[in-house]
């Protein structure tokens, strides 16, 4: 295998760590905090009701927005670290 | 001026600016007309793509569902959001390195096969077709209200006016009208909802008063509302779903449906960069938030206000009488959108639940069933009318109701033509097609597409927001996972693909039918739609999930049983993988 790629191996198995890590908080906020686990923060009190409302309506659409931000600066950063931006 | 000249005024306005900007844009610059968005800054790019996307799905139909059902209808809100973080990780990026404009192209090449390719263009085609309904749905509705005529001539109206929208489609490609149509959007939507939120909490920001103090009876908005419903027999807004598998399960075909909606897709192709792919879908997103962050406050005031309007003394005291109903009631009876039948003879508009557990109740109030009906895809359009607001304010939510519709409707029966003639015919038929030949095909293909929408729309499988839900199914369960194996995965060849695909369109399609009538044609469904009929309590808006895993399953079986795919194809993956060397997005 040349430098090249192994440093492309490399970049890619990075980038699927970052997707890894990334769709795990993008489930907990919809499909966990928002759904599945909406009983469990019923204590949790927010505006007349309680938080796994807030995440279903609005907190949930924060958290995409701040990950896919979050994505594309670091994919952006790896690009150069690798040397592969274009 | 009477309300229907202003409401001619702004939808006439908005029209007039959208043409008037494609022409300057077109004026200025050929090359922008071809290269679609090519030297387009990611945020305009991201403002354009937030117009495409949002349908009457997301601006007639989402909070009315969301007002109907509270807390259990959030999935609307996640499902068509969440979809962008997919986009942003799993596809747009490796889709704008491969450098060509359509779906079917990618799915053809990677799998080296006329068959996939083919295959593809069907889901697509499938999935297109049943989300014009659902604008066709929304867009009647809208016409009917604000030309005052039956709804079943309103959506005539709209499709005489789409299928023009849609011909004069050169437009389209420019980005600067689709950033004038989210600008007309966006305002059409909040305004209404800055005064509403005003009124009821005094707060200025809609999504902030949703969390806030109701200033009337200073409790806070949301338990004010849940103490309304639960006094009318209705569940409470807030209530935690019983059924959470299938809340998951719809939030999730939503949510991997928005990624593999060829529309939004294509808009990925045309930026600049691999890095600026990545940029657009964040700002895509944002411009999204900003009507989807807005939506649950506009759902839950409206419910609110419809509630005090027949109830003005509170949800203990007698109803409004039916011959002092406020005018939008009487407009919106004329559509046949709201229907009142006195069941008790009293004269007065008892709005209620009537279900098992409320009936000692009703009959102690001298009640004999719930009297009135009011379709939910009105909600958002009658929503300024219902809180009184000024004339103006209802001009223009019809102004951008009818962007939103018209804007989408005209994007997916483009895609449908160009799948039909250049995919189809072009690609696989007559290669030797004259332009002239392939654009008469086109046309024919959009007439045909408008047609079946429209003879679909009158009776619909569901409301607006529904029918566009089944879409996304659909996309859900066939299309976003052939791309995504094509990227991450070096394995899966043509066969499993093929397979694949097919599994996951035909157990999709199959399960709908079932309950919604074959073809979605009226009364022919085989079983009816309830939660004791559905397996394991799936409804047929969920099943996408349910067909992508199946999709995924055949895809890797049959793959994992035949031969690898070719040397070059692995060689494609790998190159789609790595952002360096991406070219300009050519055509073919």
């Amino acid at each position: 295998m040349s430098d090249h790629s192994i440093n492309a191996e490399k970049y890619w198995q990075a980038n699927l760590r970052l997707i890894l890590g990334s769709l795990v908080i993008w489930a907990l906020a919809s499909y966990g905090c928002a759904i599945l686990l909406r009983p469990m923060l019923s204590g949790i009190h927010i505006g007349g009701t309680d938080l796994g409302f807030w995440f279903a309506q609005q907190g949930s659409i924060l958290v995409f927005i701040a990950l896919t931000f979050f994505y594309a600066w670091k994919m952006n950063k790896l690009d150069e670290e690798f040397g592969l931006q274009e | 001026m009477d309300q229907f000249t202003i409401n001619l005024l702004f939808v006439g306005g908005s029209f007039a600016l959208y043409f008037g900007i494609a022409f300057w844009a077109r004026a200025g610059s050929t090359k922008e007309f071809y290269v679609a968005g090519g030297g387009v800054h990611p945020v305009l790019n991201g403002m354009a793509t937030a117009a495409d996307w949002m349908s009457a799905a997301s601006f007639i139909s989402m909070a009315g569902l969301i007002a109907a059902g509270g807390y259990a209808n959030s999935t609307f809100l996640m499902g068509w959001t969440g979809g962008y973080v997919l986009l942003a990780m799993l596809l747009a990026p490796y889709l704008r390195k491969f450098g060509k404009f359509t779906v079917p192209d990618f799915i053809g090449d990677r799998f080296y096969s006329r068959t996939a390719r083919l295959v593809a263009v069907a889901c697509l085609i499938t999935a297109s077709v049943t989300y014009v309904i659902g604008q066709m749905t929304g867009a009647g509705v809208a016409f009917s209200r604000f030309l005052e005529v039956d709804k079943n001539t309103g959506l005539m109206i709209a499709a005489i006016v789409v299928f023009f929208y849609a011909v004069l489609g050169g437009m389209k490609g420019i980005t600067y009208t689709q950033v004038a149509q989210y600008v007309v959007l966006i305002i059409a939507y909040t305004i209404p909802a800055v005064f509403i939120s005003l009124q009821l909490t005094d707060t200025f920001l809609p999504a902030i008063g949703l969390f806030s103090t109701h200033t009337e009876s200073g409790m806070p908005l949301l338990q004010k509302l849940d103490e309304v419903v639960r006094e009318l027999g209705f569940r409470d807004y807030t209530a935690d779903v019983d059924n959470k598998l299938n809340m998951v399960l719809f939030t999730l075909s939503l949510m991997i449906g928005t990624a593999g909606l060829p529309h939004v897709i294509i808009r990925f192709f045309t930026v600049p960069k691999v890095a600026d792919a990545r940029w657009s879908a964040g700002w895509a997103l944002v411009f999204i938030a900003l009507l989807y962050l807005t939506a649950p406050a506009v759902a839950s005031m409206a419910r609110l206000n419809l509630m005090t309007t027949i109830y003005p003394s509170g949800p203990t005291e007698q109803p409004i009488e039916y011959a002092e109903r406020p005018d939008w009631i009487q407009t919106w009876e004329t559509t046949g959108l709201i229907k009142y039948e006195d069941k008790n003879g009293d004269g007065r508009i008892q709005f209620y639940n009537d279900t098992p557990t409320y009936e000692a109740e009703a009959t102690a109030r001298g009640w004999e069933g719930n009297e009135l009906t009011v379709n939910r895809d009105i909600l958002v359009l009658a929503n300024p009318e219902i809180a009184n607001l000024p004339g103006w304010v209802i001009g223009l939510i019809a102004a951008g109701g009818l962007a939103a519709a018209l804007s989408t409707a005209a994007g997916l029966l483009l895609a449908i033509s160009s799948a039909v003639s250049h995919d189809v015919i072009k690609g696989s038929i007559n290669p030797d097609i004259s332009d002239k030949g392939e654009l008469t095909v086109a046309r024919i293909s959009m007439f045909v597409a408008i047609i079946v929408a429209t003879y679909l729309g009158m009776n619909p499988p569901g409301f607006a927001a529904q029918v566009v839900a089944l879409a996304f199914g659909i996309a859900a369960a066939s299309i976003f996972p052939a791309l995504m194996m094509g990227i991450f995965s070096k394995r899966v060849n043509s066969k499993g693909a093929v397979s694949g695909m097919l599994a996951g369109l035909i157990s999709t399609l199959v399960y709908i039918f079932l309950f919604l009538g074959w073809f979605f044609i009226p009364g022919t469904a085989t079983l009816a739609n309830t939660p004791d009929n559905w397996l394991l309590g799936i409804s047929p808006l969920s099943f996408g999930a349910v067909g992508a895993v199946i999709n995924f399953a055949v895809a890797f079986a049959v793959s994992s049983m035949t031969e690898e795919p070719p040397k070059e194809i692995q060689e494609l993956v790998e190159n789609v993988r790595y952002p360096q060397g991406a070219g300009n997005a050519v055509d073919h």
